[in-house]
């Protein structure tokens, strides 16, 4: 079986996703636009989902999901340090964030 | 789903720059009033600007839609003393405001701010903002008026008192304000970071007609040729600390406030002051804001606080029917109960964690503070929403507070964001005009700034100012030789491909500032603060390497943070005092806020020289008869086109 290219590429910076693009993107780049760092750069293909190429700068504001008019189109990912908890007042079940 | 990584892997090499890269090629605009930032200070200065009729740019680093502190929200409109249920007098709101902090405040800024916020207000909502219960949805709400349907917070009006804080829809004025400008005609230059002032005929000190400036996409280099220019680019950020990957550590602000403001200020001739000002970092973990103070989810000034076991916690609680008293924020000194609490906790009588009790509180004041106060507070609409995703419902669940566990903001983090403000440019005259002929300043670039509706009413009463100064003058003469200098500086990285990185720049100027300007203050670890900076600019600054537009823009940024630190170090050596409101604690001056140093310490470049001085407490004179003498034209809220 042919393996895949394996390529030398330096660390991910970290945080390295704070938003995951679904199947449902179209491209239009209105989060790229939004952006208060510029976290973003537009596909290079048109019609496919921006290519986040600064997530280490990303300020977490969520301009750009709330930029999106395609719903499910762009999900945010809080980094794992970062996902809250809370308790259920009357059981005491401690939940957290999923993303 | 596409990071760089799955890209590159996929196709076979990076991607190529997007957008079309002309470094160093020059775009000249001309215009009567420059606006540089477009935050809310810099919005309303450019939309009052161009109300007089006059050609205005307002350029942004980021987008102006969402760009700065209060573009993604706010949630409160403060000290709103005019509005038609408010308790208090203007004026007398303004010199209370004047005298807090010791008197380390900005007299102009509270006076146009409390006479004009109504005002600014009223004509948000007609550009579309939202500010009031129009859809009935708190109906019923302690502190709702059924006339006018505001919702009043309960801050400094736990028993009613005042009603002078509007409880507001903030996510709706930043893209109301960026629309209402484009419609009065402002020419908006978005992803354009300012990196430098015109001084009339390129002399330090003399008439500021213009800016230069870096588009952080293309690389090109903008010429602003104007009549006047306002500053509207807050202040210096991630001075002492400066890690991204410790994300939910100075997120109150973006890495875009940079600080680049004050240096092109400084530089340019005009006078700082307070500039020593600082104060520990509040962190902010958990899903951050640090507003609050880290452990911000819960701790809300109206949640209740409890701990595992729902004990409360005897810490202050700022909602309605609170005993705290009124004016206790403006004026008291921080408590810390928390000290309390922990001593508490080691010997049993609390346990952790600690849990913001929101199913205990009404229903109505708790979709209130979820869904509005903290829902439209800066960043938070995506933290609630994050909550709501997950199945978090504050009428069941508590939500955790991270008080003690997170741990506390080490000594040497310390940050010029806080309460009284920060250092800025020295507003000299009621024009709000900085001590350079056609410059002026507002929101986080004036000294002991405030919040939102500050930067606001200082934006829109900045732009008429100098909207009627430009139309008196002429342009200035421009010198190609200051236009020279600054390309080389601003350029100097792209011109290398290896050396060092802008990040390792900030660390290294942060851990200067760590070590020598943090918990432990004499003149000779700012001494060593300033030779380490000092050298850091003339060995490490040339190494600075960039290889594309928005690395350039995070290297030029990197060069603001570290000529900020320089600043606040010189600030820092002219004071000879401790200072209780500035935070300030000389270990070889430790007599805290003795009289003979109640002043401001102020600072200016001359000659390529550094010049302190000073300014008496209260050099703004009396603030109502001044206000009125300066503003006998003003009609209150607009109704022209």
């Amino acid at each position: 079986m042919a393996k895949d290219k394996v390529y030398a590429c330096p660390n991910v910076v970290t945080p390295s996703r704070p938003v995951i693009f679904t199947d449902k993107c179209k491209g239009c780049n209105l989060c790229v636009e939004v952006c208060p760092v510029d976290v973003y750069i537009p596909h290079p293909e048109k019609g496919k989902a921006p290519i986040i190429l600064h997530p280490d700068e990303c300020w977490y504001c969520g301009s750009c999901v709330y930029a999106c008019n395609i719903p499910g189109a762009i999900e945010f990912n809080w980094p794992l340090q970062q996902r809250g908890y809370w308790k259920n007042k009357t059981t005491g079940k401690v939940t957290r964030v999923k993303s | 789903m596409t990071s760089w990584q799955e890209y590159l892997k996929k196709e076979g090499h990076p991607p190529v720059w997007p957008y079309p890269v002309n470094y160093e090629k020059e775009v000249e605009i001309e215009t009567d009033v420059l606006v540089l930032g477009g935050g809310i200070a810099g919005c309303w200065a450019a939309i009052s600007a161009a109300r007089k009729g006059v050609r205005v740019a307002l350029v942004e680093k980021s987008a102006t839609i969402r760009s700065g502190a209060g573009g993604p929200g706010v949630d409160h409109w403060n000290d709103c003393c005019n509005n038609p249920h408010s308790k208090v007098n203007a004026d007398e709101w303004a010199k209370k405001l004047s005298e807090s902090n010791g008197g380390y405040t900005c007299g102009m800024a509270r006076q146009v701010q409390c006479r004009e916020n109504y005002d600014t207000l009223l004509e948000l909502e007609k550009m579309g903002g939202k500010i009031r219960d129009v859809d009935d949805e708190y109906k019923g709400a302690e502190g709702r008026f059924d006339d006018t349907k505001f919702m009043f917070s309960p801050r400094y009006n736990y028993n009613h008192e005042v009603n002078g804080v509007i409880r507001v829809w903030g996510s709706t004025f930043k893209p109301a304000l960026r629309k209402e400008a484009l419609r009065l005609g402002v020419k908006i230059y978005d992803r354009v970071m300012a990196t430098g002032l015109l001084n009339e005929d390129g002399v330090q000190g003399k008439r500021v007609i213009g800016a230069m400036g870096l588009n952080n996409r293309t690389g090109e280099f903008m010429i602003f040729k104007s009549k006047a220019t306002i500053l509207c680019m807050a202040g210096p950020g991630s001075i002492w600390v400066f890690n991204t990957e410790m994300a939910g550590i100075t997120t109150f602000r973006s890495r875009a406030m940079s600080g680049d403001g004050h240096v092109m200020a400084f530089r340019a001739g005009a006078e700082m002051t307070m500039m020593e000002k600082s104060q520990s970092l509040n962190l902010g973990t958990g899903f951050k804001h640090n507003w609050y103070g880290g452990a911000g989810d819960a701790s809300y000034e109206n949640i209740h606080i409890v701990d595992a076991n729902g004990k409360p916690l005897p810490v202050p609680y700022e909602g309605w029917g609170s005993n705290l008293g009124q004016m206790a924020r403006v004026n008291a000194p921080p408590r810390n109960p928390w000290e309390i609490v922990r001593d508490g906790v080691l010997k049993g009588e609390y346990a952790l964690p600690f849990y913001g009790d929101f199913p205990a509180m009404p229903d109505v004041e708790r979709r209130i503070t979820w869904g509005l106060m903290i829902g439209e507070e800066a960043i938070c609409r995506i933290i609630t929403d994050s909550y709501n995703k997950s199945g978090f419902n504050p009428a069941r669940d508590e939500l955790q507070n991270y008080q003690l566990i997170e741990g506390r903001s080490q000594p040497q983090w310390r940050s010029v964001d806080g309460g009284g403000g920060r250092g800025g440019i020295l507003i000299d005259d009621w024009n709000m005009r900085t001590t350079l002929e056609g410059l002026y300043a507002t929101g986080d670039q004036l000294p002991a700034s405030g919040d939102h509706n500050l930067a606001a009413t200082t934006g829109r009463y900045s732009g008429r100012k100098a909207a009627d100064y430009a139309k008196q003058v002429g342009q200035g003469a421009v010198s190609r030789e200051q236009i020279a200098k600054e390309k080389v500086r601003v350029y100097a990285p792209i011109k290398k491909d290896d050396g060092i990185d802008w990040k390792e720049l900030h660390f290294g100027t942060s851990r200067a500032m760590q070590f020598f300007c943090s918990e432990y203050k004499t003149e000779l670890l700012f001494k060593m603060g300033l030779d380490t900076l000092n050298e850091i600019e003339e060995n490490y600054v040339p190494r600075l390497f960039a290889l594309d537009p928005h690395q350039l823009m995070c290297c030029n940024e990197s060069l603001s943070a570290l000529a900020c630190s320089q600043m606040i170090l010189q600030a820092s050596v002219a004071r000879h005092a401790s200072s209780k409101f500035l935070d300030f604690r000389r270990i070889d001056y430790p007599e805290l806020d003795p009289p003979e140093w109640n002043k401001f310490m102020t600072m200016k470049m001359e000659n390529g020289k550094l010049i302190t001085g000073e300014r008496p407490f209260g050099y703004w004179g009396d603030m109502k008869k001044n206000y009125e003498a300066y503003n006998k034209d003003y009609t209150g809220v607009y109704n022209g086109k």
